[in-house]
């Protein structure tokens, strides 16, 4: 993660990781998800849905910081995050 | 949502289940909301306040009138009742009456609420009703395709108002602190968090509280006013809305092109009505 | 304490709104939402102290469309709850009476009516609503009203209207009059024991397995109150048994017919009228509320006269007792329809005499009630 100024504790600061799950038959394709993904985890994918919307596809998995946005934004309930836990986490390495 | 460090699923989540689907009636999923449409997003609002706010389902009815907002009644795992238009307050005002015990939520859109049901409206806040009013706004008459209400802003284009309306619309926060109010707020489809935290705040106070949602109505008012996409909508919101706490609702007035500010404008505790009631009659009947 | 003050028991000199106030307190009710209007203010008043008694609560609504939509809420809170009106604001109520019908639920509304149309005669009588409680909301349904015509019955009835609501799981109308709402007479109230509350029939099925709207054999499902964790859905768009909205042809002959088919099919269980020397009569007067009571006089006139009339009067006008006035129409001359109108309740008579017999009207534009000699004068002409 870059910062504009490095806090003091950055190295002992977890960041926390997320799963992103899309529920592609819901989505309608309005792309809020992708426009407010504060980590731009999220694009548009090509691919069409049975009504013929594009659904997003989480291009950038591994910079997801569990934050809740897009789930908390989509109108379709078609999107949701679940937080790594931690020992699920043990063999990657926190970026900071 | 799984809040980090807050909720930890003991299985994986099974990609296809939404953690809100508990309290959606999955079975009539996907709803008839427009893509781009705000509506959904505040129904994620609110169901995160409730799971916030601890309370169990079956202790919360939420009632709506007629509408694209009208719908929310049907998607929500609640006990649920989906009014004539206009008429979701009153309804609301005997139920809550009824059964002290629930907390009872009107959802419901501009048009239903201020223009057809707005007597209702001044009337349920004169008397302090317990009952959270959410108003979704839109500026429109969505599900009847764009015509101008009670919200439309001067100059603003309809179906019914095709050289731009002439006008002047409510400004829905200062009707409700004048008509008497406990709580009144407003935000837009884009204040997520902000609108959750005063969802939850509101659904644990007493008496009438209302929050105004600004939303995006990209088939009828967007497009009728050339806007654009709900996501220009949104980027509309998050260049001119202006967050001002404890501002006067009458300084709150929403026009074309304009700022809009944002906040929440009124938390008193002024008693409700079933105070008053309890009051009075134990006094008078000696405790009945 | 509440219970004692439930039942008014004893007896009284009561006007009729004073004593419908009385059968609705004895029935159970809890919530009154009123929007004062004359001539029927005086139930709300005696409400809006009696009820408190109880634990119950009286609002004082905006509008009558804000009122007849509170009763529907109470009700579906578990309270049993009631509005009364006249005029303007029986109009007014057609709009969420359609929704209590199609939400099938239980509820009770008063109509004192008056002289219209619009504001028409507020202090004075009329009985020109009664098609309009039939056919007053939109879209098509079966409805009960009931017609008393005297403070007793206004007791007796108002009691009766909340029982048949909760049966039939449909608002309950009693259509009296201006005359019965303010004329006082001996009301006799029983003790509490014979008056038990109007009791609400609740599902004991599981939430999951319970279906709101349901129609078991001509019947109704049994309810459920919001907070009984059912997680139900009501709405008033045409709806399946779940309560979903459903928009298709398919459903609304489904809805449809069990709004009425709950009605039609037990209209034997529902049907009230009073019979006066019907066997062996030439002409039958047909009439209801006020207009009967200047009616028994007519009547005693008519055999003074040595006629041979008897009366058939409606203590249940809708459903309307078809087959009864049918199989009469096979048996006697002529109808004579005594109302306060030019012809409503006349109609449905006419169409179930099938040319069998002819059918009389005695008009009346309202303002003040028949007198008897014009109703001797049709009931000579109908008797030749």
């Amino acid at each position: 993660m870059e910062f504009w100024r490095k806090p003091l504790d950055a190295d002992q600061v977890k960041v926390p990781h997320g799963q992103i799950y899309v529920i592609k038959e819901r989505c309608k394709g309005c792309s809020f998800c992708v426009e407010y993904c504060p980590r731009d985890v999220l694009e548009m994918s090509e691919e069409f849905n049975k009504k013929g919307y594009h659904p997003p596809v989480a291009v950038r998995q591994e910079d997801c910081v569990a934050c809740g946005l897009c789930e908390l934004i989509c109108p379709e309930f078609a999107i949701h995050v679940e937080l790594i836990k931690e020992e699920e986490e043990a063999t990657q390495k926190p970026e900071v | 949502m799984t809040t980090p460090g807050e909720v930890t699923t003991a299985e994986p989540m099974a990609p296809e289940q939404h953690p809100m689907s508990r309290f959606l009636r999955e079975d009539r999923m996907p709803h008839i909301w427009c893509s781009s449409c705000g509506l959904g997003t505040t129904l994620t609002c609110f169901i995160m306040a409730v799971v916030e706010s601890g309370i169990d389902p079956k202790d919360m009815a939420v009632i709506s009138g007629i509408g694209c907002t009208g719908r929310v009644a049907g998607y929500l795992n609640f006990d649920s009742f989906h009014t004539t238009h206009g008429r979701a307050i009153p309804f609301a005002t005997g139920l809550a009456l009824a059964n002290p015990d629930l907390r009872v939520v009107v959802y419901s859109g501009d048009g239903d609420l201020v223009a057809i049901g707005g007597n209702h409206f001044i009337h349920a806040a004169r008397r302090n009703m317990d009952i959270l009013c959410v108003c979704v706004n839109n500026f429109t008459y969505g599900m009847t395709g764009g015509q101008a209400g009670p919200t439309t802003p001067i100059t603003a284009k309809a179906t019914t108002a095709p050289y731009g309306s002439y006008e002047y619309p409510f400004n829905i926060p200062y009707l409700a602190v004048a008509s008497g109010a406990n709580y009144v707020a407003r935000w837009t489809a884009l204040h997520m968090r902000r609108l959750k935290n005063s969802f939850r705040e509101a659904i644990n106070k007493k008496g009438f509280r209302v929050i105004e949602i600004i939303s995006p109505c990209p088939t009828a008012f967007a497009r009728k006013n050339r806007l654009g996409t709900g996501l220009d909508v949104l980027k509309y919101y998050h260049a001119n809305s202006i967050i001002q706490h404890g501002a006067d609702p009458k300084d709150a007035d929403i026009e074309m092109g304009g700022k809009i500010i944002v906040g929440k404008f009124l938390d008193v505790d002024r008693p409700c009505y079933r105070d008053y009631v309890t009051e009075s009659i134990s006094r008078q009947l000696g405790g009945k | 304490m509440a219970e004692d003050r439930r039942v008014l028991t004893g007896e009284h000199f009561l006007n009729g709104d004073h004593a419908c106030a009385e059968g609705a307190m004895a029935a159970g009710c809890k919530f009154f939402g009123g929007y004062p209007i004359t001539p029927s203010s005086e139930i709300a008043e005696r409400m809006s102290e009696r009820l408190p008694e109880v634990g119950g609560i009286y609002l004082q609504m905006e509008d009558e469309l804000a009122s007849m939509n509170a009763i529907l809420g109470a009700a579906w809170g578990g309270w049993k709850s009631m509005t009364c009106t006249s005029g303007p604001g029986f109009s007014l109520m057609m709009e969420n009476l359609g929704l209590g019908v199609v939400l099938e639920t239980p509820c009770v509304l008063v109509n004192i009516q008056r002289g219209g149309p619009s504001t028409g005669l507020p202090t004075l009588v009329g009985q020109a609503d009664m098609m309009q409680a039939r056919w007053g909301s939109h879209g098509d349904y079966e409805i009960i009203a009931l017609a008393p015509n005297s403070p007793q019955e206004m007791f007796d009835l108002t009691y009766k209207a909340f029982d048949l609501s909760e049966r039939y799981r449909v608002p309950t109308l009693v259509m009296s009059d201006e005359c019965v709402g303010h004329m006082s007479e001996k009301v006799v109230i029983p003790p509490a024991g014979k008056m038990p509350e109007v009791q609400r029939k609740y599902t004991t099925k599981k939430p999951g397995e319970y279906l709101p709207f349901d129609h078991p054999a001509g019947g109704v499902a049994p309810m459920v109150k919001a907070g009984d964790g059912y997680n139900i859905h009501v709405t008033g768009l045409t709806h399946d048994e779940r309560g979903y909205p459903v928009i298709n042809a398919e459903a609304q002959d489904v809805m449809v017919r069990h709004l009425i088919d709950k009605i039609n099919k037990n209209r034997d269980d529902i049907i009230d009228v009073e019979e006066i020397d019907v066997e062996g009569a030439d002409v039958i007067i047909v009439s209801y509320g006020i207009s009967s009571r200047t009616c028994y006089r007519a009547l005693d006139m008519a055999k003074e006269e040595g006629l041979k009339v008897g009366m058939f009067r409606l203590v249940t006008v809708w459903p309307f007792p078809e087959e009864q006035v049918r199989e009469l129409a096979k048996r006697v001359k002529a109808f004579v329809v005594v109302e306060l109108n030019f012809g409503q309740i006349y109609y449905e008579v006419e169409r179930c005499a099938c040319g069998n017999a002819a059918t009389y009207l005695v008009p009346h534009a309202g303002g003040d009630i028949h007198d008897p000699a014009d109703i001797l004068a049709a009931l000579k002409e109908a008797a030749k």
